[in-house]
């Protein structure tokens, strides 16, 4: 797909100080953005696609989208390449609205070296001076806790219990046991998960994914490519992507950005969630995988407990077979980053190449999702929907 | 997380100091008298948290600074174990005002910590910056 003709810069602003020592480098942000929308003679909710570089703290894009209160986000990029990246970023934008992928896209760029030089190249100064760093820092959160908040909140609105999620871990441990490589091989009960020792309440030990080395990679090619070579064809069908964030306050812990990244892609891919033969879906902890499972519509919000229950994400027992490698649970989480070892699962799915014990027969529709960040706070959501040709 | 058999010096949890800039410095100021401080539109009437120098709602500047009472209700939590220096609760509190906000909850006894409890403020001082913001069980 060509770009040309397919995008416009419809608004520019360049800040008039020149010294800013009375002003956050986030709030530098803000008030660029204020400026190019009003150049343009739009809103901030018409932004649906944010681009932004390593000058922007923190988690760059997540952290500045949470800031800025950019709710309709739909597309982020924050590819870095110094000082060139905002140009690449406008290249980008034009893609991602070619592809549909957004309609008004904010570039922004700010810094202060002169007035507060950042002790290193990056100008955002990294996670400390992130706007929320001062604000949550000092409460000793960590994935542990903040996803495990969401799980009691989830289980003070919903009734799930432990054991439920315990579920989730017992599914995943079935499939390891197949898995050569898998860092957890035994096969658990749910008794085990739930007398396993409490790491952050309601979350036990093995409700929580493995710490690993290691890595992955994935090549994507133009339909040109993938026809002249010999191996199964897996075609994307659909993508979707949404951050979410503490909103100014407005925090609610029971569901995840899974409920705008899902119905994107399966409204790209045009298909739903019941055509799913197979779902890789990202384990950091079995409360991640319950409420990505009902915010992606594979059951009703809050009934999740219930769906992952009884073996049913055990491939061959189960109604939606899940992390047939073992996922981050038991299998492998390398750089505890965990959302590329779900596309590669996916793609043996389709391919036909999982273990024999877990493949899916005649799987042909996977999904692969993943969340970046945390439940708790602020995070990034992706769902990619996948064919085998 | 304390092992069997692990032997280890037991150690308080530092309180990180939060990173004052510009934009917060009177958040900060306040926080050594005492107050906390929140985000209040004057453009549309809602009120926000982390404060910020214009609304994350409806991008305005016309923001101002307000107190809060301090009153608040639990609206989730969970007790860290995996601690080395001992468990702590980490908390979302609703303030009266209305802004859901991150916290620990201290100086109180675990079992009684429930979703919708009353808690008020407390503040603890922090590892060579200002007071932080903390609730306790009301």
């Amino acid at each position: 797909m060509s770009i040309k003709g397919k995008a416009y810069v419809m608004g520019a602003f360049e800040h008039p100080t020149r010294e800013a020592p009375d002003k956050s480098v986030a709030q530098l942000h803000a008030e660029c953005a204020r400026g190019a929308l009003a150049d343009a003679g739009l809103n901030k909710d018409d932004i649906d696609g944010y681009f932004c570089a390593g000058d922007a703290p923190g988690f760059g894009a997540l952290s500045m989208a949470d800031y800025m209160g950019l709710r309709n986000l739909r597309h982020m990029d924050s590819t870095e390449t110094g000082g060139s990246s905002y140009i690449l970023h406008v290249g980008h934008a034009a893609e991602a609205i070619a592809a549909g992928k957004c309609s008004v896209a904010l570039i922004t760029l700010a810094g202060k070296p002169r007035t507060s030089p950042p002790g290193g190249g990056r100008g955002g100064g990294g996670f400390a001076a992130a706007p929320e760093a001062a604000f949550e820092m000092p409460y000793g959160g960590t994935t542990h806790n903040q996803y495990a908040m969401c799980a009691t909140r989830h289980m003070h609105e919903f009734g799930t219990t432990s054991e439920q999620l315990a579920w989730i871990k017992v599914a995943a441990s079935h499939h390891a046991q197949w898995n050569p490589h898998a860092f957890l091989k035994e096969v658990v009960t749910v008794d085990d998960v739930v007398n396993s020792p409490m790491i952050a309440t309601p979350l036990h030990r093995l409700d929580c994914c493995v710490v690993t080395d290691g890595g992955g990679a994935l090549i994507v090619t133009s339909p040109e490519v993938a026809k002249q070579l010999d191996r199964p064809k897996v075609k994307v069908l659909g993508a979707g992507e949404a951050p979410k964030g503490t909103y100014g306050g407005k925090v609610d812990l029971t569901f995840t950005g899974a409920a705008w990244s899902g119905p994107k892609a399966f409204a790209e891919a045009g298909v739903k969630p019941s055509d799913i033969k197979y779902a890789s879906i990202y384990d950091s902890f079995t409360i991640t995988v319950l409420m990505q499972l009902e915010d992606l519509g594979f059951c009703e919000k809050g009934r999740g407990g219930r769906f992952v229950a009884d073996g049913n994400l055990i491939s061959g027992v189960g109604k939606l077979p899940f992390n047939t490698d073992g996922g981050g649970l038991c299998n492998n989480h390398p750089t505890n980053r965990g959302g590329i070892t779900k596309v590669i699962e996916a793609v043996r799915q389709l391919r036909g190449e999982a273990h024999p014990k877990v493949q899916v027969p005649s799987c042909d529709l996977a999904i692969a999702h993943g969340t970046g960040g945390s439940l708790g706070t602020r995070h990034g959501s992706a769902t990619l929907i996948m064919e085998r040709e | 997380m304390s092992e069997p058999g692990e032997k280890k010096a037991p150690a308080v949890r530092k309180i990180f100091p939060p990173a004052v800039n510009t934009e917060t410095e009177r958040f900060w100021k306040a926080a050594e008298e005492g107050k906390l401080l929140y985000g209040y539109c004057l453009a549309c009437n809602e009120p926000h948290y982390y404060p910020r120098s214009f609304c994350p709602f409806c991008f305005s500047e016309r923001v101002e600074w307000r107190q809060a009472s301090g009153d608040a209700t639990v609206y989730a939590y969970s007790i860290m174990y995996r601690s080395p220096t001992g468990p702590y609760t980490i908390a979302y509190v609703e303030l009266a005002e209305g802004p859901r906000i991150l916290t620990n909850l201290v100086d109180c006894d675990f079992e009684k910590i429930a979703i919708d409890a009353a808690a008020k403020l407390v503040w603890k001082p922090s590892d060579g910056g200002a007071p932080v913001p903390f609730f306790t069980l009301a």
